[in-house]
């Protein structure tokens, strides 16, 4: 095949064929080179990546502006007196806001997904058809749906809440509950029933069965969702602001967008490249845990990666 | 083995909490707008109540959204904006999730994490991120002034579309290319050997076999990016804040968080659900067949 490709890219430069066909061909070859497509996705890459690698490199520099370098500094970090991530008393309150949040997200969506992925899974009574198309529904609502919804909710219907932290709470849990659910639902199917027979045969009871194989069998999953709804719900914006009460209950990503419509100072950078961090560590950690419990289930870590990878598609 | 009442009662708290925190909220929404405002307090006043119902500011809203109405020209540029989006992030998006899923090798898994690693960082950050490279002495002025392609910076984030375009197809591409890729990796390659060895030429192959086995990854993508760019406030906001490039989300926010009248912003929310109806059910189909394979498997 590949001597094809060769003699028929010479045969396209001895003709003086266009550009055009000849980038068709390096597409279309599904074992050539395809050199164009080698340049357009690192392209992407290098696209994607350097503008954010830039506004973090903006987040040390030693002036105030966003887009002239002065020379390092960490000052918009903790040096600057008044203005710095550590020293700006709104800049605090949006980050512990945000972690704030995150963390009671976790607490509540996960134990509330798994139990749900696992009874949709499994229960085949009437009711389940609905309820399994009820749990899809937050994944394709516009956020700007389920923010308006809420809000109305909040201030219209269930008015004991009022919107704040605890609606934010509220609001984030119904939102990441089905991440949860599709994330666990998958590797639920994957285990398949049989390690529960098996026990079963062997004499476990059924709350032995389910806590002491099912429930091990699962952690990778339970894992890697909670780390996964502690990232959605740190990055999240549109929820957090829409139940938010006013500069107590603003979020780091609500900052950064009010900063950056006003007049924003390095320090929005560096807040933005310390939510970067937590959410990469976050995520990181997930994978790490999720590959040390699934070892030995398949061959390299680049499948491991693509598994990790398809848990967001 | 299990007891029948199990897994029923594994799945009620989070039914009952996606009923009221999910499905009660809408019935909030449409209670307001089809309530009435108080003439004094221009307060929202719901009606719970279908035989309360009062449809003026509903149908004065939808009035507003047909040729001619105040909505019309949002309602249009916001399909616009969605549109040449949605073809530049599939311009954009098919040859990189293509050459990852097809012909990367030894570079494939830091490909693979690239490819993730914009998910990981807020939406906000990266849109903070454009705000400094376009600014008047940002780098891509500088840049365009260096090379003599400008002679005066270009206001890039005075209200122009082309901006906003470029950041809703900066923000979302990746989430129109990840599932793109994990549809381009199943395909059989033994399929496009079979293309080849019944003389196919590798164009034809393409054309033939992979693009139409990609076509439900990319429909999927495309319906993916578009739900949440049809709701998008803080995209143009950020970017160019001029009433000229404003989206119909833009006239949600504004109606909550600009004046209060929540009647009319719950009318459009409303619409906008019903206009998106369909690509929803799109989406939540091809979940649910993914799901019921993966089960079958």
């Amino acid at each position: 095949m590949s001597d094809t490709t060769v003699t028929r890219s010479a045969v396209d430069r001895t003709r003086g064929f266009s550009t055009l066909q000849r980038a068709r061909g390096w597409m279309s070859n599904p074992w050539g080179r395809p050199r164009f497509l080698v340049v357009i996705t690192w392209a992407y890459m290098i696209w994607a990546l350097v503008p954010v690698l830039i506004a973090i490199q903006f987040s040390f520099n030693d002036s105030r502006s966003r887009t002239v370098w002065h020379g390092f500094s960490t000052k918009w970090y903790w040096g600057d007196p008044v203005n710095s991530v550590w020293n700006d008393p709104a800049l605090r309150t949006a980050l512990s806001q945000s972690i704030k949040l995150a963390a009671a997200d976790v607490v509540i969506a996960t134990p509330i997904g798994v139990a749900l992925a696992l009874g949709l899974a499994r229960w085949r009574g009437r009711g389940s058809g609905p309820s399994n198309f009820l749990m899809l529904f937050p994944l394709v609502t516009p956020e700007i749906v389920m923010g308006v919804s809420l809000l109305l909710l909040f201030t219209q219907l269930f008015t004991v809440v009022h919107t704040g932290t605890t609606a934010q709470i509220l609001g984030h849990v119904t939102f990441s509950i089905s991440y949860v659910v599709v994330i666990v639902r998958g590797r639920l199917f994957s285990i398949g029933r049989e390690y529960e027979e098996a026990a079963a045969d062997l004499g476990a009871s059924p709350s032995v069965a389910l806590f002491r194989i099912l429930l091990p069998l699962l952690t990778p999953a339970i894992v890697a969702s909670a780390a996964i709804v502690f990232a959605i719900s740190i990055d999240d914006f549109v929820i957090s602001q829409w139940l938010s009460n006013g500069a107590d209950t603003t979020t780091v990503p609500m900052a950064i967008y009010s900063a950056t419509r006003a007049a924003p100072l390095p320090s929005t950078n560096a807040i933005a490249t310390v939510m970067v961090l937590i959410t990469l560590a976050s995520v990181v950690a997930g994978f790490l845990v999720w590959r040390m419990f699934t070892r030995g289930e398949r061959g390299a870590g680049q499948s491991a990666i693509g598994d990790f990878a398809a848990l967001d598609a | 083995m299990y007891p029948r009442w199990l897994w029923p009662a594994f799945a009620l708290p989070g039914v009952v909490w996606l009923v009221l925190l999910f499905l009660v909220p809408f019935y909030a929404v449409i209670g307001v707008a089809f309530g009435s405002v108080d003439p004094i307090l221009l307060q929202a006043q719901p009606a719970w109540n279908p035989l309360d119902w009062n449809i003026g500011w509903f149908s004065q809203v939808l009035g507003e959204l047909t040729p001619g109405g105040a909505y019309w020209t949002v309602f249009i540029r916001t399909v616009e904006y969605v549109v040449v989006s949605i073809v530049g992030c599939f311009l954009i998006g098919y040859p990189v999730a293509y050459y990852i899923a097809r012909h990367a090798t030894r570079t494939k898994t830091l490909l693979l994490i690239l490819l993730i690693l914009p998910f990981w960082i807020s939406y906000l950050m990266r849109m903070l991120a454009w705000v400094n490279l376009l600014a008047p002495d940002g780098y891509v002025n500088r840049f365009l002034i260096w090379t003599h392609v400008l002679s005066t910076p270009y206001g890039f984030l005075d209200g122009k579309s082309s901006t906003v375009i470029w950041a809703l197809i900066y923000g979302y591409i990746p989430y129109f290319i990840l599932p793109l890729y994990a549809a381009l990796d199943r395909i059989d390659r033994h399929y496009l050997e079979a293309a080849r060895d019944l003389g196919a030429s590798p164009f034809r192959a393409f054309v033939h076999v992979t693009l139409p086995l990609s076509k439900a990854g990319v429909l999927g993508g495309m319906v993916l990016i578009a739900l949440p760019m049809f709701g998008d406030y803080y995209t143009p906001n950020i970017v160019s804040g001029a009433p000229t490039t404003s989206m119909i989300g833009n006239q949600i926010d504004l109606y909550f968080h600009g004046g209060p009248q929540p009647t009319i912003g719950a009318a459009i929310t409303i619409l906008l659900s019903a206009f998106l109806v369909v690509l929803m059910g799109y989406y939540m189909w091809t979940i649910y067949r993914a799901s019921k394979e993966l089960r079958g498997a």
